[in-house]
Protein backbone atom coordinates (compact mmCIF):
# COMPACT_ATOMS: atom_id res chain seq x y z
CA UNK A 1 0.00 0.00 0.00
CA UNK A 2 1.22 3.43 -1.20
CA UNK A 3 1.67 6.53 0.90
CA UNK A 4 -1.27 8.12 -0.17
CA UNK A 5 -3.52 4.43 -0.09
CA UNK A 6 -2.03 4.19 3.83
CA UNK A 7 -3.51 8.11 4.28
CA UNK A 8 -6.65 6.92 3.27
CA UNK A 9 -7.03 3.33 5.15
CA UNK A 10 -5.52 4.99 8.27
CA UNK A 11 -6.63 8.36 8.40
CA UNK A 12 -4.42 9.75 11.83
CA UNK A 13 -4.69 13.22 12.95
CA UNK A 14 -1.85 15.36 12.74
CA UNK A 15 -2.74 17.46 15.81
CA UNK A 16 -0.50 15.62 18.68
CA UNK A 17 -3.23 15.43 21.51
CA UNK A 18 -5.95 14.06 18.49
CA UNK A 19 -3.12 11.33 17.86
CA UNK A 20 -2.51 10.75 21.21
CA UNK A 21 -6.83 9.58 21.58
CA UNK A 22 -6.19 8.10 17.97
CA UNK A 23 -3.17 6.08 19.55
CA UNK A 24 -5.57 5.23 22.76
CA UNK A 25 -8.68 4.14 20.17
CA UNK A 26 -6.50 2.22 17.95
CA UNK A 27 -6.19 -0.13 20.96
CA UNK A 28 -9.68 -1.60 19.92
CA UNK A 29 -9.99 -4.88 18.58
CA UNK A 30 -12.32 -6.81 16.11
CA UNK A 31 -14.68 -8.54 18.89
CA UNK A 32 -14.96 -11.54 16.08
CA UNK A 33 -11.56 -11.69 15.24
CA UNK A 34 -9.38 -10.40 18.00
CA UNK A 35 -6.14 -10.19 16.88
CA UNK A 36 -7.24 -7.40 14.58
CA UNK A 37 -7.40 -3.75 15.63
CA UNK A 38 -9.93 -1.19 14.20
CA UNK A 39 -7.14 0.25 13.04
CA UNK A 40 -5.53 -2.65 10.99
CA UNK A 41 -9.31 -2.75 9.59
CA UNK A 42 -9.25 0.19 8.38
CA UNK A 43 -12.69 0.73 10.59
CA UNK A 44 -10.95 3.70 12.67
CA UNK A 45 -11.54 6.70 10.60
CA UNK A 46 -11.05 9.97 12.53
CA UNK A 47 -10.62 11.22 16.18
CA UNK A 48 -11.35 14.66 16.46
CA UNK A 49 -11.63 17.38 19.80
CA UNK A 50 -14.07 19.68 19.51
CA UNK A 51 -13.88 21.59 22.79
CA UNK A 52 -14.24 19.03 25.65
CA UNK A 53 -15.88 16.66 23.58
CA UNK A 54 -14.27 13.55 21.92
CA UNK A 55 -15.88 12.39 18.79
CA UNK A 56 -13.90 9.18 17.20
CA UNK A 57 -15.44 8.31 13.51
CA UNK A 58 -15.81 4.20 12.48
CA UNK A 59 -17.52 2.87 9.36
CA UNK A 60 -18.83 -0.43 9.62
CA UNK A 61 -17.05 -3.51 7.58
CA UNK A 62 -20.92 -4.00 6.26
CA UNK A 63 -23.90 -2.42 6.35
CA UNK A 64 -25.76 -5.16 9.23
CA UNK A 65 -22.36 -6.03 10.68
CA UNK A 66 -23.47 -5.67 14.35
CA UNK A 67 -19.61 -5.85 15.67
CA UNK A 68 -19.90 -1.87 15.34
CA UNK A 69 -22.01 -1.81 18.27
CA UNK A 70 -19.25 -3.62 20.50
CA UNK A 71 -16.37 -1.48 19.29
CA UNK A 72 -17.95 1.73 20.07
CA UNK A 73 -18.81 0.55 23.30
CA UNK A 74 -15.18 -0.62 23.83
CA UNK A 75 -14.06 2.82 22.46
CA UNK A 76 -15.66 4.84 24.74
CA UNK A 77 -14.64 2.49 27.86
CA UNK A 78 -10.67 2.80 26.77
CA UNK A 79 -11.40 6.25 26.22
CA UNK A 80 -12.95 6.86 29.14
CA UNK A 81 -10.40 5.00 31.12
CA UNK A 82 -7.95 7.59 29.84
CA UNK A 83 -9.62 10.35 31.33
CA UNK A 84 -11.88 11.48 28.67
CA UNK A 85 -15.07 11.86 29.78
CA UNK A 86 -17.36 13.22 27.20
CA UNK A 87 -16.93 10.37 24.08
CA UNK A 88 -18.84 10.21 21.10
CA UNK A 89 -18.59 7.30 18.49
CA UNK A 90 -20.45 7.99 15.07
CA UNK A 91 -20.57 5.59 12.53
CA UNK A 92 -19.78 6.86 8.96
CA UNK A 93 -20.89 5.09 5.71
CA UNK A 94 -18.73 7.01 3.38
CA UNK A 95 -16.28 6.12 1.48
CA UNK A 96 -17.32 3.03 1.90
CA UNK A 97 -15.19 0.35 3.76
CA UNK A 98 -13.04 -2.39 1.89
CA UNK A 99 -10.73 -5.15 2.77
CA UNK A 100 -7.93 -3.11 0.40
CA UNK A 101 -7.50 -0.89 3.45
CA UNK A 102 -6.41 -4.13 5.54
CA UNK A 103 -3.32 -3.31 6.92
CA UNK A 104 -0.39 -5.27 5.86
CA UNK A 105 0.09 -6.28 9.31
CA UNK A 106 -3.17 -6.74 10.12
CA UNK A 107 -2.93 -9.42 7.17
CA UNK A 108 -0.31 -11.34 8.42
CA UNK A 109 -1.60 -11.65 11.68
CA UNK A 110 -5.26 -13.09 10.01
CA UNK A 111 -2.94 -15.51 8.68
CA UNK A 112 -1.26 -16.31 11.78
CA UNK A 113 -4.94 -16.50 13.46
CA UNK A 114 -6.23 -18.86 10.78
CA UNK A 115 -8.19 -17.39 8.69
CA UNK A 116 -7.33 -16.78 5.26
CA UNK A 117 -6.41 -12.79 4.53
CA UNK A 118 -8.27 -10.86 1.78
CA UNK A 119 -6.63 -10.45 -2.05
CA UNK A 120 -6.75 -6.95 -3.52
CA UNK A 121 -9.92 -5.76 -4.74
CA UNK A 122 -9.84 -5.57 -8.74
CA UNK A 123 -10.20 -1.86 -9.45
CA UNK A 124 -11.95 -2.04 -13.10
CA UNK A 125 -14.77 -2.82 -11.85
CA UNK A 126 -14.54 -6.71 -13.20
CA UNK A 127 -15.28 -9.89 -10.91
CA UNK A 128 -12.01 -11.42 -10.80
CA UNK A 129 -11.56 -15.01 -11.72
CA UNK A 130 -11.19 -17.45 -8.37
CA UNK A 131 -7.93 -17.00 -7.87
CA UNK A 132 -6.79 -19.70 -5.30
CA UNK A 133 -6.88 -19.25 -2.03
CA UNK A 134 -4.15 -20.44 0.31
CA UNK A 135 -5.21 -22.63 3.22
CA UNK A 136 -3.54 -20.70 6.56
CA UNK A 137 -2.93 -24.23 8.37
CA UNK A 138 -0.68 -25.89 5.87
CA UNK A 139 0.14 -23.75 3.07
CA UNK A 140 -1.44 -25.38 0.36
CA UNK A 141 -3.37 -23.81 -2.96
CA UNK A 142 -5.38 -26.64 -3.12
CA UNK A 143 -8.91 -25.22 -1.30
CA UNK A 144 -12.36 -25.12 -2.08
CA UNK A 145 -15.02 -23.13 -1.62
CA UNK A 146 -17.39 -24.71 1.09
CA UNK A 147 -19.74 -21.67 0.97
CA UNK A 148 -20.09 -17.99 -0.19
CA UNK A 149 -21.28 -17.21 3.27
CA UNK A 150 -19.63 -17.72 6.98
CA UNK A 151 -19.49 -17.01 10.67
CA UNK A 152 -19.61 -13.40 10.30
CA UNK A 153 -20.77 -10.96 7.24
CA UNK A 154 -17.05 -10.79 6.88
CA UNK A 155 -15.73 -14.57 5.73
CA UNK A 156 -16.73 -16.89 3.53
CA UNK A 157 -16.21 -20.69 4.28
CA UNK A 158 -13.01 -22.44 2.97
CA UNK A 159 -11.46 -26.14 3.39
CA UNK A 160 -8.09 -27.37 2.13
CA UNK A 161 -8.13 -30.43 0.06
CA UNK A 162 -4.60 -31.13 1.65
CA UNK A 163 -4.86 -30.90 5.21
CA UNK A 164 -8.88 -31.11 5.61
CA UNK A 165 -8.99 -28.90 7.66
CA UNK A 166 -12.03 -25.81 7.43
CA UNK A 167 -11.09 -22.13 7.63
CA UNK A 168 -12.89 -18.90 7.35
CA UNK A 169 -11.53 -16.49 4.62
CA UNK A 170 -11.87 -12.81 4.82
CA UNK A 171 -13.80 -11.87 1.51
CA UNK A 172 -12.40 -9.56 -0.49
CA UNK A 173 -15.02 -6.28 -0.10
CA UNK B 1 -7.15 12.22 -4.50
CA UNK B 2 -8.20 14.91 -1.63
CA UNK B 3 -6.96 14.28 2.05
CA UNK B 4 -9.28 11.36 3.33
CA UNK B 5 -9.59 13.65 6.80
CA UNK B 6 -12.02 16.05 4.39
CA UNK B 7 -13.56 12.96 2.61
CA UNK B 8 -14.70 11.71 6.17
CA UNK B 9 -15.77 15.06 7.78
CA UNK B 10 -18.41 15.57 4.61
CA UNK B 11 -19.37 12.02 5.89
CA UNK B 12 -23.36 11.57 6.46
CA UNK B 13 -23.25 9.84 10.27
CA UNK B 14 -26.00 7.84 11.67
CA UNK B 15 -25.08 9.27 14.79
CA UNK B 16 -25.12 12.64 13.33
CA UNK B 17 -29.05 12.33 11.79
CA UNK B 18 -29.16 10.89 15.81
CA UNK B 19 -27.97 14.48 16.63
CA UNK B 20 -30.40 15.97 14.39
CA UNK B 21 -27.36 18.05 12.89
CA UNK B 22 -28.56 15.95 9.42
CA UNK B 23 -32.05 16.17 9.07
CA UNK B 24 -33.89 14.70 5.88
CA UNK B 25 -36.21 17.13 3.63
CA UNK B 26 -39.82 16.04 4.00
CA UNK B 27 -40.09 13.93 0.95
CA UNK B 28 -36.82 13.13 0.93
CA UNK B 29 -37.44 10.95 4.13
CA UNK B 30 -40.54 9.73 2.86
CA UNK B 31 -39.17 8.22 -0.29
CA UNK B 32 -36.03 6.64 2.08
CA UNK B 33 -38.94 4.85 4.30
CA UNK B 34 -40.29 3.26 1.22
CA UNK B 35 -36.57 2.10 0.61
CA UNK B 36 -36.20 1.25 4.08
CA UNK B 37 -39.31 -0.96 4.41
CA UNK B 38 -38.53 -2.92 1.28
CA UNK B 39 -34.91 -3.71 2.82
CA UNK B 40 -36.62 -4.83 6.54
CA UNK B 41 -39.45 -6.71 5.06
CA UNK B 42 -37.11 -8.79 3.09
CA UNK B 43 -34.57 -9.23 5.74
CA UNK B 44 -37.52 -10.91 8.33
CA UNK B 45 -38.44 -13.22 5.61
CA UNK B 46 -34.66 -14.32 5.23
CA UNK B 47 -33.97 -14.28 8.49
CA UNK B 48 -37.41 -16.87 8.85
CA UNK B 49 -34.64 -19.42 7.33
CA UNK B 50 -32.55 -19.61 10.23
CA UNK B 51 -32.29 -23.37 11.14
CA UNK B 52 -34.95 -24.25 8.42
CA UNK B 53 -32.60 -24.02 5.48
CA UNK B 54 -32.03 -27.52 3.30
CA UNK B 55 -28.48 -27.29 5.13
CA UNK B 56 -26.10 -25.24 7.48
CA UNK B 57 -24.38 -23.51 5.28
CA UNK B 58 -27.52 -22.13 3.50
CA UNK B 59 -28.41 -21.10 7.17
CA UNK B 60 -26.20 -18.81 7.61
CA UNK B 61 -26.06 -17.57 3.68
CA UNK B 62 -29.60 -16.25 3.91
CA UNK B 63 -28.97 -15.27 7.53
CA UNK B 64 -26.18 -13.15 6.73
CA UNK B 65 -28.06 -11.41 3.56
CA UNK B 66 -30.59 -10.86 5.77
CA UNK B 67 -28.32 -9.26 7.86
CA UNK B 68 -27.10 -6.99 5.17
CA UNK B 69 -30.39 -5.95 4.43
CA UNK B 70 -31.44 -5.22 7.90
CA UNK B 71 -28.53 -2.77 7.96
CA UNK B 72 -29.85 -1.41 4.74
CA UNK B 73 -33.38 -0.78 6.15
CA UNK B 74 -31.65 0.81 9.53
CA UNK B 75 -29.75 3.15 7.32
CA UNK B 76 -33.10 4.57 5.40
CA UNK B 77 -35.21 4.37 8.45
CA UNK B 78 -32.94 6.36 10.70
CA UNK B 79 -32.31 8.81 7.71
CA UNK B 80 -36.17 8.95 7.23
CA UNK B 81 -37.03 9.35 10.97
CA UNK B 82 -34.77 12.37 11.57
CA UNK B 83 -37.26 14.42 9.54
CA UNK B 84 -40.31 13.72 11.71
CA UNK B 85 -38.20 13.08 15.19
CA UNK B 86 -38.66 9.45 15.12
CA UNK B 87 -36.22 7.11 15.59
CA UNK B 88 -35.44 3.73 13.09
CA UNK B 89 -37.20 1.79 16.17
CA UNK B 90 -40.42 3.78 16.49
CA UNK B 91 -40.74 3.54 12.57
CA UNK B 92 -40.27 -0.31 12.67
CA UNK B 93 -42.25 -1.23 15.22
CA UNK B 94 -44.85 1.85 15.45
CA UNK B 95 -46.39 1.74 12.44
CA UNK B 96 -49.55 -0.44 10.60
CA UNK B 97 -49.65 -2.39 7.87
CA UNK B 98 -51.18 0.31 5.66
CA UNK B 99 -48.37 2.65 6.86
CA UNK B 100 -45.98 0.11 5.23
CA UNK B 101 -44.50 0.94 1.65
CA UNK B 102 -42.65 -2.42 0.87
CA UNK B 103 -43.36 -3.29 -2.66
CA UNK B 104 -45.24 -6.05 -2.68
CA UNK B 105 -42.90 -9.22 -3.52
CA UNK B 106 -40.71 -8.62 -0.35
CA UNK B 107 -43.56 -9.81 1.87
CA UNK B 108 -45.01 -13.06 0.01
CA UNK B 109 -44.17 -15.72 1.90
CA UNK B 110 -41.09 -17.81 1.79
CA UNK B 111 -42.31 -20.75 0.19
CA UNK B 112 -39.81 -23.79 -0.05
CA UNK B 113 -35.99 -23.33 -0.99
CA UNK B 114 -36.37 -22.44 -4.71
CA UNK B 115 -39.11 -20.36 -4.49
CA UNK B 116 -36.60 -17.95 -1.82
CA UNK B 117 -34.16 -18.23 -4.77
CA UNK B 118 -35.94 -17.10 -6.94
CA UNK B 119 -37.48 -14.18 -5.11
CA UNK B 120 -33.25 -13.68 -4.18
CA UNK B 121 -32.73 -13.92 -8.25
CA UNK B 122 -35.19 -11.37 -8.98
CA UNK B 123 -34.73 -8.70 -5.76
CA UNK B 124 -30.89 -8.75 -6.20
CA UNK B 125 -30.88 -8.15 -9.56
CA UNK B 126 -33.22 -5.16 -8.99
CA UNK B 127 -31.23 -4.07 -6.24
CA UNK B 128 -27.94 -4.22 -8.20
CA UNK B 129 -29.22 -1.84 -10.66
CA UNK B 130 -31.41 0.40 -8.08
CA UNK B 131 -28.30 0.92 -5.67
CA UNK B 132 -25.67 1.62 -8.94
CA UNK B 133 -28.40 4.63 -9.82
CA UNK B 134 -29.20 5.90 -6.14
CA UNK B 135 -25.33 6.19 -5.35
CA UNK B 136 -25.52 9.20 -7.73
CA UNK B 137 -28.02 10.69 -5.65
CA UNK B 138 -27.76 13.99 -5.10
CA UNK B 139 -28.88 13.37 -1.24
CA UNK B 140 -24.91 12.69 0.22
CA UNK B 141 -27.07 10.33 2.51
CA UNK B 142 -28.85 8.23 0.09
CA UNK B 143 -25.71 8.09 -1.70
CA UNK B 144 -23.35 7.24 0.54
CA UNK B 145 -26.09 4.73 2.12
CA UNK B 146 -26.59 3.05 -1.69
CA UNK B 147 -22.68 3.20 -2.42
CA UNK B 148 -22.17 0.27 0.66
CA UNK B 149 -24.64 -1.61 -0.66
CA UNK B 150 -24.33 -1.47 -3.81
CA UNK B 151 -21.19 -4.13 -3.28
CA UNK B 152 -23.52 -6.07 -0.96
CA UNK B 153 -26.30 -6.80 -2.65
CA UNK B 154 -23.72 -8.07 -5.90
CA UNK B 155 -22.69 -10.83 -3.66
CA UNK B 156 -26.30 -11.80 -3.03
CA UNK B 157 -27.26 -11.77 -6.79
CA UNK B 158 -24.42 -14.59 -7.17
CA UNK B 159 -25.93 -16.35 -4.28
CA UNK B 160 -28.80 -16.63 -6.60
CA UNK B 161 -27.64 -17.55 -9.33
CA UNK B 162 -25.47 -20.48 -8.18
CA UNK B 163 -28.63 -22.17 -6.89
CA UNK B 164 -30.74 -21.27 -10.00
CA UNK B 165 -28.04 -23.32 -11.86
CA UNK B 166 -27.62 -26.22 -9.36
CA UNK B 167 -31.54 -26.51 -9.41
CA UNK B 168 -32.30 -25.74 -12.46
CA UNK B 169 -30.03 -28.05 -14.04
CA UNK B 170 -29.77 -30.52 -11.37
CA UNK B 171 -32.56 -33.36 -11.49
CA UNK B 172 -36.20 -33.24 -12.79
CA UNK B 173 -37.47 -32.30 -9.50
CA UNK B 174 -35.09 -29.99 -8.42
CA UNK B 175 -35.91 -28.49 -11.69
CA UNK B 176 -39.51 -28.98 -11.43
CA UNK B 177 -39.63 -26.46 -7.54
CA UNK B 178 -37.24 -24.13 -9.23
CA UNK B 179 -39.82 -23.44 -12.25
CA UNK B 180 -42.68 -23.68 -9.43
CA UNK B 181 -41.29 -20.71 -7.51
CA UNK B 182 -40.49 -18.75 -10.59
CA UNK B 183 -44.00 -18.81 -11.23
CA UNK B 184 -44.37 -18.12 -7.52
CA UNK B 185 -42.74 -14.79 -7.80
CA UNK B 186 -42.87 -13.82 -11.38
CA UNK B 187 -46.02 -11.63 -11.69
CA UNK B 188 -44.72 -9.82 -9.12
CA UNK B 189 -41.66 -8.68 -10.99
CA UNK B 190 -43.69 -5.90 -12.15
CA UNK B 191 -44.39 -3.70 -9.62
CA UNK B 192 -40.45 -3.25 -8.64
CA UNK B 193 -40.26 -1.37 -11.75
CA UNK B 194 -43.57 0.89 -11.40
CA UNK B 195 -43.48 4.66 -11.19
CA UNK B 196 -42.45 5.06 -7.40
CA UNK B 197 -44.82 8.05 -6.15
CA UNK B 198 -42.28 9.23 -3.74
CA UNK B 199 -39.80 9.63 -6.27
CA UNK B 200 -42.50 11.38 -8.30
CA UNK B 201 -43.12 13.49 -5.83
CA UNK B 202 -39.44 14.62 -5.35
CA UNK B 203 -39.64 15.16 -8.93
CA UNK B 204 -42.60 17.29 -8.98
CA UNK B 205 -41.35 19.18 -6.32
CA UNK B 206 -38.25 20.10 -8.79
CA UNK B 207 -35.64 17.79 -6.60
CA UNK B 208 -34.40 16.43 -9.47
CA UNK B 209 -31.38 13.59 -9.23
CA UNK B 210 -31.94 12.91 -5.71
CA UNK B 211 -34.59 9.67 -6.34
CA UNK B 212 -33.88 6.77 -8.65
CA UNK B 213 -36.31 6.00 -11.79
CA UNK B 214 -37.15 2.61 -11.31
CA UNK B 215 -38.62 2.36 -15.03
CA UNK B 216 -35.53 3.04 -16.53
CA UNK B 217 -33.74 0.15 -14.61
CA UNK B 218 -36.52 -2.21 -16.19
CA UNK B 219 -34.19 -2.93 -19.45
CA UNK B 220 -31.10 -3.67 -17.46
CA UNK B 221 -32.61 -6.57 -15.04
CA UNK B 222 -34.71 -7.98 -18.69
CA UNK B 223 -31.13 -7.86 -20.27
CA UNK B 224 -30.02 -10.07 -17.74
CA UNK B 225 -32.39 -12.25 -15.44
CA UNK B 226 -34.26 -13.54 -18.66
CA UNK B 227 -31.15 -15.11 -19.74
CA UNK B 228 -29.96 -16.60 -16.72
CA UNK B 229 -32.99 -18.34 -15.95
CA UNK B 230 -32.81 -19.93 -20.01
CA UNK B 231 -29.69 -20.88 -19.22
CA UNK B 232 -30.66 -22.29 -16.30
CA UNK B 233 -32.52 -24.86 -18.35
CA UNK B 234 -35.74 -23.17 -16.99
CA UNK B 235 -38.39 -21.20 -18.64
CA UNK B 236 -39.31 -17.12 -18.31
CA UNK B 237 -42.81 -17.36 -16.92
CA UNK B 238 -45.26 -15.44 -18.44
CA UNK B 239 -48.05 -14.25 -16.67
CA UNK B 240 -50.03 -11.51 -15.94
CA UNK B 241 -48.57 -9.08 -13.45
CA UNK B 242 -50.10 -8.80 -9.57
CA UNK B 243 -51.77 -5.80 -9.14
CA UNK B 244 -48.94 -4.36 -6.45
CA UNK B 245 -50.16 -1.12 -4.85
CA UNK B 246 -47.32 -2.08 -2.11
CA UNK B 247 -46.27 1.75 -1.85
CA UNK B 248 -49.98 3.02 -1.57
CA UNK B 249 -50.08 0.70 1.56
CA UNK B 250 -51.83 -1.93 -0.12
CA UNK B 251 -50.40 -5.59 0.56
CA UNK B 252 -51.02 -8.85 0.45
CA UNK B 253 -52.47 -11.14 3.56
CA UNK B 254 -49.14 -11.95 4.35
CA UNK B 255 -47.61 -9.02 5.66
CA UNK B 256 -49.81 -8.40 8.45
CA UNK B 257 -49.43 -11.63 10.35
CA UNK B 258 -45.16 -11.10 9.61
CA UNK B 259 -45.61 -7.58 11.33
CA UNK B 260 -47.44 -8.77 14.17
CA UNK B 261 -44.39 -11.18 14.88
CA UNK B 262 -41.94 -8.57 14.28
CA UNK B 263 -43.46 -5.79 16.24
CA UNK B 264 -45.31 -7.90 19.45
CA UNK B 265 -42.44 -7.51 21.47
CA UNK B 266 -41.66 -3.56 21.32
CA UNK B 267 -45.22 -2.81 21.48
CA UNK B 268 -46.02 -5.01 24.49
CA UNK B 269 -43.45 -3.14 26.62
CA UNK B 270 -42.87 0.22 24.86
CA UNK B 271 -39.67 1.81 25.86
CA UNK B 272 -37.63 -1.78 26.24
CA UNK B 273 -34.35 -2.25 25.78
CA UNK B 274 -32.50 -5.63 24.93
Amino acid sequence: MDVLDEAIARPRPTDEAELAIWRLAATVVDPEVPVLTIEDLGVLRRVAREGERVVVDITPTYSGCPAVDAMRDDIVTVLEAAGYSDVTVRTVLSPAWTTDWMSADGARKLEEFGIAAPAPRSTDGRVSLGLGIRCPHCGSMHTRELSHFGSTSCKALYVCQRCQEPFDLFKAH
Amino acid sequence: MNHSNHVVSSAITAEKIADSSVVAPDAHAEYALALGDDALVLAHRLGEWITNAPELEEDVALGNIGLDLLGHARSFLTYAGSAWNRSEDDLAYFRDEAQFRSRQIFELPNGDFAQTIARQLIVSAYFVELYRALAESSDETLAAIAAKASKEVAYHLDHSVQWLQRLGLGTDYSRERMQAGLVVMWPFVDELFRADPFAEALESAGQHGVAVDVTALRPAFDALVPRLVVDAGLEVPELPAARGGGRGGIHSEALGPMLAEIQVLARAHPGATW
